[in-house]
């Protein structure tokens, strides 16, 4: 099935080139754990020390005396059940949202085709070029006091969800799957009386399950790990994200239940990664591919 | 707006089937706008107006609820601050040393995970692993335990282990953007990675072949082979790559607690974040965006030039 890559199959099983092969293999193997999860190991077990512990040289590599007391610490004194529930709202509001709106938006563009949707669709792929950091004084400025209605937005989850929507990379990758779906069958379901709604809710959307599981979960792990904007637009301690609490508590707090709270906070995508990763390896390569 | 400036129906008696076939498009396509709108209006709100507002803003001052024109002043106010200059040479110190990092590594990883035929998918997790993590966990990581410039440190301790000099990190002017863009590579090159991966896997192994057939060796096999063949993503994502890097904040943010040692972490993101919500200048924070918007649009231009010439 594999295809010949830059050194050829045989190669690899002669002699010298199987001693070579499988030495390199060995040290990239524990080369990479520890590179890659070994910094997560000292995180979760140095949270795990006390404070005299940690600043002891050479330092140790498990803890002499376990405090679990650090974990139960980060927990109550940051309140990070609530940053966590804060974070877990807005994360699932932002994929209902980015959902309805963006795959409505795509399947229009790419099945019902109404006028200026191309110039649309262009104003949209537009904003892909500007980068995030110059919008951010703006963008304030505009929740703080919307357009028209004059509504704040500050610590209301709509300042989070509704600029999400407003994202052309999920447009761009939902409409390139939309596009992939053949007319036939969106003119057999017109032939059959069904709506454009019935269409997109009955045929289109059952087909388009990878995709759209790709855009959910790159919507949660983006909430998950933003943090100047949430920073930004949730400005008191109740509606704060869990990265932005811990920010705000780090100055005040001991190092090692800074830690472990980080610790705790990196859990939901963590697991997220584990259970999803090959849905989202294969997003990550088909949104930046075949273009 | 596109449905309002419809075309009325022709209200013709002579032609019912034209008439009933124009007020069928113009229904088609008001059900396409009614698609679009949620989209729209979002893009309006948050995108395309605020695009325009900050350039507006950026002319403008806002005083005790009164704003007026000031023509190039906030402009003017920016560049003359000193921690301008400091702020636009530790981003590009930062970009640069991001580049030769971030851009190289990913690539030999990617032609040597492509390599190997075991251990294939716990090497594509454990470099994608930090990408999941919040950034600021992981920075705090970095700051507290692996930049611990004591020799209680994890790098102060591995120095030390090898019977190498220790190093103060984040409270050494010169070590700072290093210890930045080494925390910053190591939590974002997993996407890289992956994506290289996936465009060496669509090289034709012929190719490879033949190179060997003509007497190539292995460096002359990634030179005349892998590159070409993966040139296109190459570009695309170095240009990707410098547009993120030069809008570094949560590093400084979090690392250097903003400014760093003697300035030695402050970026323009940074900066624009300090004039907008601590000193109280939004529209200097605003001009200061147009200028980023602006290098970043000349650079992109220089770039896109270079890469159609070569084609």
């Amino acid at each position: 099935m594999s295809s010949r890559t830059l050194v050829s199959q045989a190669q690899l099983q002669r002699g010298r080139g199987k001693v070579v092969y499988w030495t390199l293999l060995s040290v990239v193997v524990l080369g990479f754990t520890l590179v890659f999860l070994g910094p997560l190991y000292w995180m979760v077990t140095g949270a795990l020390k006390s404070g005299q512990e940690i600043a002891q040289t050479p330092p140790t590599l498990w803890p002499q005396d376990p405090q679990t007391q650090n974990y139960v610490d980060a927990w109550t004194n940051l309140a990070l059940g609530k940053l966590l529930f804060n974070t877990f709202y807005y994360a699932a509001g932002a994929v209902v949202f980015q959902l309805v709106f963006d795959t409505a938006a795509a399947y229009s563009l790419s099945k019902l085709r109404p006028v200026l949707g191309n110039v649309i669709l262009g104003l949209m792929l537009a904003t892909l070029m500007i980068p995030a950091m110059v919008l951010i004084v703006p963008q304030y400025v505009t929740v703080i006091d919307l357009p028209i209605l004059h509504i704040n937005l500050l610590d209301s989850p709509f300042s989070i969800w509704l600029p999400l929507v407003a994202n052309a990379f999920n447009i761009f990758l939902l409409k390139r799957f939309f596009d992939s779906i053949p007319e036939d069958l969106m003119a057999a379901a017109m032939v059959d009386g069904a709506s454009p709604l019935r269409t997109l809710w009955s045929i289109i959307l059952p087909m388009s399950r990878p995709i759209l599981g790709v855009v959910a979960i790159f919507s949660v792990t983006a909430v998950w790990k933003d943090f100047l904007w949430p920073k930004l637009v949730m400005p008191s301690p109740e509606t704060r994200t869990v990265s932005v609490g811990i920010y705000a508590f780090a100055g005040g707090t001991p190092q090692n239940v800074v830690i472990a709270a980080s610790v705790i906070a990196a859990i939901p995508t963590v697991i997220i990664f584990l259970i999803f990763q090959r849905n989202i390896m294969s997003g990550l390569t088909s949104g930046s591919l075949k273009g | 707006m596109a449905i309002m400036t419809a075309p009325a129906p022709p209200r013709t008696t002579a032609a019912p089937s034209t008439s009933s076939k124009s007020r069928r498009k113009i229904r088609d396509n008001l059900t396409g706008h009614a698609f679009l709108i949620g989209a729209v209006i979002c893009f309006a709100l948050f995108m395309w107006y605020p695009m325009i507002r900050g350039v507006v803003m950026s002319f403008q001052r806002t005083r005790r609820g009164e704003t007026t024109w000031v023509g190039w002043d906030n402009y003017v106010r920016i560049v003359a601050d000193p921690s301008f200059w400091t702020a636009w040479q530790n981003t590009f110190y930062f970009t640069v040393l991001a580049l030769v990092l971030g851009y190289v590594i990913p690539f030999l990883v990617a032609i040597l995970l492509n390599e190997f035929r075991h251990a294939k998918g716990y090497l594509r997790i454990l470099v994608y692993l930090p990408v999941m993590l919040p950034p600021a966990s992981a920075l705090f990581l970095f700051k507290f335990y692996a930049y611990d410039p004591s020799e209680a440190g994890l790098f102060n301790a591995i120095l030390a282990g090898l019977g190498l000099p220790t190093s103060e990190w984040m409270q050494s002017p010169t070590m700072t953007i290093p210890a930045m863009v080494i925390a910053s590579t190591w939590m974002n090159m997993g996407s890289a990675v992956l994506i290289y991966l996936a465009s060496l896997q669509n090289i034709p192994g012929e190719l490879y072949e033949a190179a060997e057939l003509d007497g190539a060796g292995l460096v002359k096999r990634i030179w005349h082979v892998t590159i070409p063949q993966t040139k296109l993503i190459l570009a695309l994502l170095a240009m990707l790559q410098i547009v993120a890097t030069m809008q570094l904040f949560i590093e400084p943010l979090i690392l250097a607690n903003g400014a760093g040692t003697q300035d030695s972490a402050t970026s323009v993101a940074y900066l624009i974040y300090q004039h907008g919500f601590f000193q109280n200048d939004l529209n200097g924070a605003a001009a200061l965006g147009v200028i980023m918007l602006v290098v970043l649009a000349a650079f992109s231009a220089v770039y896109v030039r270079l890469s159609t010439k070569e084609n």
